[in-house]
């Protein structure tokens, strides 16, 4: 019966090819435009480690007390040093590792070449399997490394083929502000985005990934400032880079690792413990006001989405919804044309049923075809999308299977949900008063 | 024209009308707020940087033991200066839509109590004023002694110079000149107000925010090492720019040159812009496929009920309306539904307009918007509807004595 519907309704659609193309454009219009804006939402609110987001979680505490709070009481979303460094030392979570942005210069090994500015960070040996970092060659460092202090490295792929070529360049020795460090690891791309590790600086999303990781401990010894966002709520009392480490100033992720609801628990109370610690000790003067959210958590509270996107969003949502009240309007006009066919059919003892999947079935090509329409405009949507966003968003925004399949579906699914009242009333058609008119 | 008829023949196609009407409705309230984003981000765009940015560009410097700040700056100023083209070189520690490091919190008394907003300091040493180009419209520019030394973040006093917007925004109606402020212990006196001195970073703030800026004199020292303004001829900037690079690169071989930071203002301004002109240019697409769709829906559905009423049509020419009469009972009836939906429309776009207003902080919608909505949807409705309505007009009275 089916194929004998789908017969008909081609034969119907192409009785009417006007009506019939409008009906396919819209669609096509509608889903393209949601779809693309979609890709793009997507790729931005995506969560960067999906497989491990739930078990990754940013304390925050409030070392600023209530006067530096903004009305929604929220503590700051960094650490000074001293907390960082307490809360690595208590070493309570399973895994856990303090943050922060460097850019030192590298000279390249090749002689008479200029030297670099690059981007990275200090962390802890822990920030390497915490976040199931990918290495081409060699690993992070150990435990041992960063008590000692010592002169390694991880560096990226690009920054190891600029200062070495080609090759395996574990083992090597790398000029980095003037000091040499042996390099340990060499990353596999990894440029995770939004960059989870350090939203505070990128505001999420930046080009190229980081190029060098130094032990925390490493670069803090050797002066290494910070060149991430610094937000102080009173100046330090000394200056410059030892001055800041002395002040309540927060410049530090601190990013943990906790495996299961017990581990969180544990965890919000050794917060609490440590800053009601921190009370009694007259460093805070106000009761604890911590937080632990997971990463998902984390980005949400941070804004990471740009607020564009939503916004695009919901105007593409608009207009899907104007082609879909368009549909059920053409379709109204196309069904309830068909009165005399529908009375003859129930006269001849079709049920409402029959009525149904023959519409239903008419209304599921537009559908199919306004989808396949969709998936070309989609195509073309996601492709210049580089044109009007900035390059680094637009690069994330990419057609998949995933979003083939979602296009396809909206459109087939909106379609019938547009069919459901036309193919209402043409079953509600009186087959005595249609024989009788004509 | 009678509007009784039209309205009697509408209450029979009850559902199609409420369609047609609910999807102009929709296109208005979208319509009407995408046209105010677009607009806001257009008036954005066009800020006015209160400096000669045709004229302007920077030179970033990163990379240097802290210790060699003095000898870099000289070797650096002294290369750039050479380079032929170049009118001035300043140093500054934030430029006008380039690299921050100015940012901080004021108040307007000692302790800290009335806090003034957040703004941005350019510290900049001798000459860089006349290197903005920025105008002093009252009291007096920085003089040779306004220049203090300092070691840290910026000079602990000093005199200054702020823009209108903040005098406005500080001291509402009152003359600024003499008034003083703090930031933290640091304190400020206000000898001079500028025209108008852009924030480096204008997009991150309110529109009223984005001018507030002060100019605090500072001599040369490490805080500002590295950071240049450099003032050409206009026609030679890309060159001058150019060659200055070069010029650094080898007076200066230690250093990193921040190629990121260091181009020309007018390069900078695109580039803080990004966002907002592809937003723009998004809605711009958004809105023409949405008004397209809804004028092919109305299309379709006249054209259903053309094909519809043809005997009728053909009775009325038979006993003697004319082409016109036909012609305009669909243009009027036409015009009614796209009123029934720019009234419910309206309504839909100031509850639009609230949502984002909570959740995306944009300012009111100002109300000329939505009579320019109204007058563009029922300019649509009628073009739309123009094609079915003369094939309407077209259908000859004889078809009234044809049996079906």
């Amino acid at each position: 019966m089916f194929g004998y519907y789908l017969e008909l309704a081609l034969r119907s659609l192409r009785r009417s090819p006007g009506l019939t193309a409008l009906m396919v454009l819209a669609i096509g219009f509608g889903v393209a435009s949601s779809m693309t804006t979609w890709s793009v939402f997507r790729a931005v609110s995506g969560d960067p480690i999906p497989w491990k987001s739930s078990k990754l979680f940013v304390p925050q505490i409030d070392m600023w007390g209530p006067s530096a709070r903004g009305s929604d009481g929220e503590p700051p979303d960094a650490l000074d040093f001293a907390d960082a460094m307490a809360l690595m030392k208590a070493h309570r979570a399973s895994r856990q590792s303090a943050i922060y942005a460097v850019s030192p210069s590298v000279v390249p090994a090749a002689t008479g070449a200029f030297p670099l500015n690059v981007s990275g960070y200090g962390v802890y040996n822990e920030f390497f399997p915490m976040l199931d970092v990918p290495f081409l060659y060699g690993s992070g460092w150990s435990a041992a490394d960063d008590a000692s202090r010592a002169a390694v490295a991880v560096i990226s792929h690009t920054l190891s083929q600029q200062a070495f070529g080609d090759g395996n360049s574990v083992g090597k020795t790398i000029d980095i502000e003037g000091r040499d460090y042996r390099v340990v690891g060499v990353l596999a791309d990894w440029n995770p985005q939004p960059i989870f590790f350090d939203v505070r600086d990128t505001g999420g999303f930046s080009g190229d990934g980081p190029d060098v990781f130094l032990p925390f401990d490493r670069a803090i010894a050797v002066g290494m400032p910070n060149d991430g966002s610094t937000n102080c709520s009173v100046m330090p009392a000394a200056e410059g880079f030892v001055g800041l480490q002395q002040s309540s100033c927060i410049w530090i992720a601190l990013m943990v690792e906790l495996d299961d609801a017990a581990a969180v628990t544990g965890y919000r109370q050794f917060l609490d413990g440590y800053a009601a610690e921190q009370q009694h000790a007259g460093r805070f003067a106000w009761t604890p006001n911590n937080r632990l959210r997971d990463l998902p958590a984390f980005l949400t509270f941070e804004h990471v989405v740009p607020r564009d996107t939503k916004v695009s969003l919901l105007v593409a949502l608009g207009l899907l919804i104007v082609c879909l009240i368009n549909t059920v309007g053409l379709l109204l006009a196309k069904f309830l044309r068909r009165s005399g066919e529908i009375g003859v059919r129930r006269a001849l003892g079709a049920p409402r049923a029959a009525i149904y999947q023959q519409f239903l079935c008419e209304a599921g090509v537009v559908g199919a075809a306004g989808g396949v329409l969709g998936l070309l405009l989609t195509g073309v949507g996601v492709a210049g999308v580089g044109l009007v966003l900035p390059k680094r968003i637009a690069d994330l925004a990419h057609i998949d299977l995933s979003l083939l399949a979602l296009t396809m579906l909206v459109a087939i699914l909106a379609t019938l949900l547009a069919g459901l009242y036309p193919t209402f009333r043409a079953s509600r058609v009186q087959p005595a008063w249609q024989l009788k008119s004509n | 024209m009678q509007i009784r008829p039209i309205l009697s023949a509408l209450r029979k196609h009850r559902l199609s009308t409420i369609l047609i009407a609910l999807e102009i409705a929709l296109a208005c309230a979208v319509l009407c707020n995408a046209c105010f984003i677009i607009s806001q981000r257009i008036t954005a765009m066009q800020i006015v940087s209160g400096v000669d940015e045709a004229a302007l560009a920077s030179v970033q410097l990163t990379g240097y033991d802290s210790a060699q700040a003095a000898d870099v700056d000289a070797r650096a100023l002294a290369a750039l200066r050479a380079v032929p083209g170049v009118e001035s070189v300043s140093l500054l520690n934030s430029i006008p839509f380039g690299s921050r490091r100015g940012t901080a919190g004021i108040s307007t008394d000692a302790a800290g109590q009335h806090f003034g907003g957040v703004i941005e300091f350019y510290v900049g040493g001798p000459g860089s004023l006349q290197t903005l180009g920025t105008k002093v419209i009252a009291g007096r520019a920085p003089q040779t002694d306004d220049f203090h030394a300092f070691t840290s973040f910026m000079p602990d006093e000093g005199s200054v110079q702020i823009t209108q917007a903040l005098a406005e925004h500080l001291w509402p109606g009152a003359d600024p000149l003499g008034k003083e402020f703090w930031m933290l212990k640091s304190h400020y006196r206000v000898v001079g107000v500028l025209k108008n001195l852009v924030r480096p970073d204008p997009t991150g703030w309110t529109p009223e925010q984005r001018q507030w800026s002060v100019f605090l004199p500072a001599q040369p020292g490490p805080y500002l090492t590295g950071s240049y303004l450099l003032r050409a001829n206009s026609g030679d900037l890309p060159r001058v720019l150019r060659d200055a690079l070069a010029a650094v690169a080898k007076a200066v071989p230690e250093v990193v040159i921040d190629r990121e930071n260091s181009h020309a203002l007018t390069d900078l301004r695109r580039d803080v812009f990004k966002n907002d002109r592809a937003m723009a240019g998004m809605l711009v697409g958004v809105i023409t496929a949405m008004l397209l769709v809804t004028a092919l829906g109305i299309v379709g559905l006249a054209s259903f009920w053309v094909a519809q009423r043809r005997r009728q049509i053909g009775i009325r020419r038979a006993i003697g309306a004319t082409r016109g009469d036909i012609l305009r009972y669909f243009q009027t009836e036409n015009f009614l539904i796209v009123s029934f939906g720019i009234v419910l429309g309206m309504l839909l776009a100031f509850a639009l307009n609230l949502l984002l207003m909570t959740h995306y902080e944009l300012p009111r919608l100002p109300l000329y918007y939505l009579p320019i909505g109204a007058l563009v949807l029922w300019g649509l409705g009628q073009l739309a509807v123009l094609g079915p309505a003369l094939r309407a007009a077209a259908v000859p009275p004889v078809v009234a004595t044809r049996s079906v």
